[in-house]
């Protein structure tokens, strides 16, 4: 793992190349992570990939999230992996909510191939669209399926269930 | 021993006459009718078809077949892995929206006399996953003749369920339920199979699908 100064030192030379590139840094729990312009992520991620001396070529996870009250709403994470130092790099674009339309950034598929199948997951539940992505669709739920549940204003849907002990105590 | 196997055969000559007869008959021969001797046969040889869905299927059917359950003392030992030549299917777990569709095309490929074991809290009502990916009890989209409760149920309860399944066989398998989930009928029939008569539907996909393997 890059430590505290040497994600700085990243950051550092993320800047010289790319400025205004990074937003911020973190590193909680021992676990660095940039925090990157949605705009340029493509361009950081080529950066961490083939910088000599960076190597951070293997995309081990993408994925999305949701911070509802917070804003902007959407975080797309990359887990990137340097296979020849162990070391892991957490790349975090978070996106806003548009009043219209789904959030959009960047395809990263050129890059890291992997990324085709966790795109399209990422856009299957949380209605994040990849621009440039090979094949935007559904991956596991059904293609006709309406919403987008892994957001968290999505109602978790199932039934209630109705206990007598409840209706009787408290019905 | 001797005595009896001597009658027997006297029986057999017809030479037992009278009393021996009588006895005879009121020994050896039991009286039912047909449908009753139909149900028995069908009860004590069923063929589950081999099919899991989630964590239940350790359970049964995997658990079941083995030596400490052993599901052949009760006559279905045969799993079959086509629905075609299946009696029985067991839902061992919760069905997600995605897999009712397909649960339901198995369950309409199988021949009659056909029955459904709905196992464990999941596939009967949806257990612990209420939400949007499961669906809320399979009975929502198909027939369940027996549903056992459990998280999951332990193989003794699937075998205890199980005979309580040959038990309605036995008795009064249809009780119009079928029917009402348009369940009856719903085999797609190979073309120059018996009863050839494939809805134009299957016809249709049929031949579509002969092209496509021939491209």
């Amino acid at each position: 793992m890059p430590d505290g100064p040497g994600l700085e030192l990243i950051r550092g030379e993320i800047e010289q190349d790319h400025p205004g590139a990074v937003l911020d840094t973190s590193f909680d729990r021992d676990q660095p992570a940039l925090v990157v312009d949605p705009a340029q992520i493509l361009a950081v991620l080529a950066w961490l990939r083939d910088a000599p001396g960076q190597g951070y070529r293997f995309l081990s996870s993408l994925h999305a999230a949701d911070y509802l009250p917070a804003e902007p709403r959407f975080a797309v994470h990359y887990e990137l992996l340097n296979r020849d130092r162990v070391e892991r790099l957490r790349v975090k674009a978070l996106l806003a909510n548009p009043t219209e339309g789904l959030p959009e950034i960047d395809s990263c598929v050129e890059l890291f191939p992997t990324a085709e199948f966790q795109e399209r997951e990422a856009y299957d539940f949380f209605g994040i669209v990849f621009r440039g992505h090979p094949d935007l669709t559904r991956i596991l739920l059904p293609d006709d399926y309406a919403g987008w549940p892994q957001r968290r204003d999505f109602p978790i849907g199932g039934e209630p269930v109705a206990f007598t002990y409840n209706e009787r105590n408290y019905g | 021993m001797r005595d009896r196997q001597l009658r027997a055969r006297d029986m057999l000559r017809g030479d037992l006459e009278g009393e021996d007869l009588e006895r005879y008959v009121e020994e050896r021969v039991v009286m039912t009718n047909f449908d009753k001797m139909l149900g028995w046969a069908r009860a004590n040889s069923m063929f589950p078809l081999t099919f899991g869905l989630a964590c239940c299927a350790i359970e049964a059917p995997i658990s079941l077949v083995t030596a400490r359950y052993d599901l052949a003392r009760f006559g279905a030992e045969a799993l079959r892995a086509s629905p075609r030549q299946a009696d029985m299917i067991i839902l061992s777990g919760r069905v997600s929206i995605k897999m009712a569709p397909v649960v339901r095309r198995l369950y309409d490929q199988m021949l009659e006399p056909k029955w459904a074991i709905s196992m464990g809290a999941c596939s009967s009502s949806g257990g612990m996953f209420s939400n949007y990916a499961v669906v809320q009890g399979a009975d929502k989209f198909m027939p369940i003749d027996l549903h056992i409760p459990g998280c999951p149920p332990r193989p003794e309860a699937v075998l205890y369920g199980f005979t309580k399944l040959q038990r309605k066989i036995m008795g009064n398998p249809d009780q119009g339920w079928r029917q009402r989930y348009n369940a009856a009928g719903t085999e797609e029939w190979a073309r120059g199979g018996p009863r050839s008569e494939p809805n134009p539907e299957a016809a249709e996909a049929y031949e579509e699908a002969r092209g496509l393997i021939r491209a």
